[in-house]
């Protein structure tokens, strides 16, 4: 159905219309965007809104702990050859953020949600959707996140009954047991570099094995499904065993993973070709400020967000190598979590050889984990004294989630 | 100690090692290897054996269901407690604490035995989450500054006779027990609630349990400058809180 041939009812009216005027006064406020707050007040006039605004679209769901954002962009441009679409693509990933985006999509034919993995359940109970991307899940935010295992088991029970096409991560055991309740999942081998959180099986806690790409619990039986679809290399390969390159402007493994889950949700669950697909995604340069090069005092920035231990061995994976330098800045601010021990999970001996400049809050926390892995670090009051410790040419910026809005605002991005 | 070298085991990293902790084992690791002393670590997952001629054992914090796990294999095991027989030192942190002592409340809401190694019984706690920097006085026959750590946990730990708290809190929950001790130690068996990890924020800890292991007094200085930079913060991060 392309777009809203019912109208609202009366209610659901008003309640986007007292959405958008929160919104307009939290903008003229300076209060950013206003999406969230404009979301707030819409879902208190009416809690179903989300459902009533999603009635409409074919809807599909992103979660996962790393790459939502990202996904959700890809797939947003892919399912663009199918009719228009509404996305929260700015990562407002919450209810309030999700209803106040889809408010602003009413001649949409496609809703494309990156959620809140905490909201996830809830969130496909309210919209209905045609499909559900999990893309991975592993440790975030020690000092608030509910275990991931716990999070999976979640996933399990709000989407068994669910009819949406899943379509998962066969490489995340996490994924898997989460996905694998589902009455039909369309399997991807999408890769994991980050194996730490997946050595105990999320069936019976049994210790899984993992003889090269594939896993299986030697205790219970569980085990990785049969993929039909699969990152392999710079392709992605369809269920009939053809490959089609991945030509992507943004970098590293993990994007290749995204544009691969994407490919195959747009090709399974909304028809569209994989050539049209890939190349639509083909144009996405910078997701949210992601990956986006800024000129800065003479310098290229690239501005690379690592929010956890499987974001920053990601990261590593793409950085150009030494002698490029790395300015590496870390927060702990409320949306960062407060405890900074993840630190000590991230194995930093990746970048021997840069020239290393130490940014952020908690720049001491960084500089004893750089000196215990044995690294020639500086530690930088400020962007201009690590921008102008390193020579003209490219810079390799990595940040956690405050330190790299800082970034953005400093640079002018 | 058979030969020079400082055996360090990293015990089950698969099911704790979650917050941080295995910095513990690298930061005993490379303050051994500053002084010139030859370390091996041997990370044990919890489908194998615990080897009982390490020097220095390691065990972190983990989340609810792998703790009950990995008490049910290390009691199976039986590794552990023999290591310790023969003058082994172990250090642990928070739900590896907790399966140190005689019993802890498991996942499911049950009591669960610990292996008995420090004189200490765990119950979940009423109360708000312990989330936070914590400052606390060390029990000073120890002869350390004081301890700075990150707390993150809902249990309390209450100690028996022949476990001494290995701190005095001023300011967070620590034990939970209200009267202000933060840990337990024996001899040879520490606990503590701290992550941060606490040996990054108080590398002397390291260095104690490498003079116990190598049974020395004293260890040639290190450069602590950043580590001394990042504990003068949190002291006075924890002394002001947000
Ligand atoms: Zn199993």
């Amino acid at each position: 159905m392309a777009g809203n041939s019912e109208p609202l009812s009366p209610r659901a009216k008003l309640a986007v219309t007292a959405g958008k005027a929160a919104a307009a006064v939290s903008r003229a406020a300076g209060k950013g965007s206003g999406s969230v707050i404009g979301g707030k007040v819409a879902l208190r006039f009416d809690p179903d809104l989300l459902a009533r605004l999603a009635h409409h679209l074919d809807v599909v769901l992103v979660s996962a702990t790393n790459g939502k954002t990202t996904t959700t962009r890809l797939l947003a441009e892919a399912l663009r050859a199918g009719g228009p679409v509404v996305s929260n693509a700015l990562g407002a990933n919450m209810p309030a953020g999700i209803t106040s985006a889809l408010a602003g999509g009413s001649d949409a034919r496609y809703g494309v949600i990156e959620v809140d993995e905490k909201y996830l359940a809830g969130v496909a109970r309210d919209v209905s959707p045609k499909a559900i991307a999990l893309l991975n899940l592993s440790r975030d935010q020690l000092d608030r996140a509910a275990e991931t295992r716990m999070l999976a088991e979640k996933w399990r029970e709000g989407l068994a009954g669910s009819d949406a096409i899943i379509i998962a991560n066969a490489d995340d055991p996490l994924i898997t047991w989460a996905a694998s309740s589902s009455p039909t999942v369309v399997w991807v081998a999408g890769g994991q570099s980050w194996k730490d959180d997946a050595w105990s099986c999320p069936s019976c806690g049994g210790v899984l094995q993992r003889p090269s790409d594939d896993w299986y619990c030697g205790e219970c039986g569980f085990r990785r499904p049969t993929p039909t679809w699969a990152l392999h290399g710079d392709h992605v390969i369809d269920p009939h065993g053809v490959a089609w390159p991945i030509q992507l402007q943004l970098p590293g493994r993990a994007n290749k993973s995204n544009a691969a889950m994407s490919t195959a949700v747009a090709a399974a669950a909304f028809g569209i070709d994989p050539k049209v697909a890939l190349e639509r995604m083909y144009k996405v340069q910078a997701v949210a400020g992601r990956y986006d090069v800024v000129s800065y005092r003479q310098r290229e920035l690239r501005l690379l967000l690592a929010k956890n231990p499987a974001g920053w061995l990601e990261t590593f994976s793409l950085i150009d190598g030494p002698p490029t330098p790395v300015i590496l800045s870390v927060n702990a601010r409320g949306a960062d979590g407060t405890d900074t021990s993840w630190l000590w999970d991230v194995d930093y001996t990746r970048l021997a050889g840069h020239p290393i400049l130490v940014l952020g809050d908690r720049k001491l926390d960084l500089a004893v984990r750089l000196e215990v892995a044995g690294l020639r670090f500086r530690v930088c009051a400020d962007l201009e004294e690590a921008v102008g410790a390193a020579p003209p040419g490219r810079i390799e910026a990595i940040a956690n989630y405050t330190a790299f809005q800082d970034l953005r605002r400093k640079v002018g991005n | 100690m058979s030969d020079s070298s400082l055996r360090l085991v990293w015990v089950y990293p698969d099911l704790l090692s979650t917050y941080g902790d295995q910095g513990n084992v690298l930061v005993v690791e490379r303050r051994a290897q500053q002084r010139r002393v030859p370390v091996s670590r041997v990370d044990v997952r919890s489908d194998q054996a615990i080897p009982t001629s390490g020097d220095i054992y390691l065990i972190g914090g983990g989340e609810d269901r792998p703790q009950r796990l990995a008490a049910e294999r290390l009691r199976r095991d039986g590794g552990l407690e023999r290591a310790v027989a023969n003058g082994a030192i172990v250090f642990s942190v928070c739900a590896g604490y907790q399966i140190l002592g005689h019993e802890f409340v498991n996942d499911l809401g049950r009591p669960e035995p610990g292996l008995g190694l420090l004189d200490v019984v765990s119950v979940r706690g009423e109360g708000e989450r312990c989330v936070g920097d914590v400052l606390a006085d060390i029990d000073p026959q120890l002869g350390l500054p004081p301890l700075t750590g990150f707390e993150n946990h809902q249990g309390v730990t209450h100690l028996g006779p022949s476990a001494r708290p290995l701190a005095r809190t001023r300011i967070g929950k620590g034990n939970g027990t209200g009267d202000g001790t933060e840990g337990a130690f024996n001899e040879t068996v520490f606990g503590t609630y701290m992550h941060g990890p606490v040996m990054a924020r108080n590398p002397q800890i390291a260095d104690l349990l490498i003079k116990l292991a190598l049974d020395v007094n004293a260890l040639p200085p290190v450069d602590d400058q950043w580590y001394e930079a990042l504990r003068a913060e949190r002291i006075a991060a924890a002394s002001q809180p947000a």
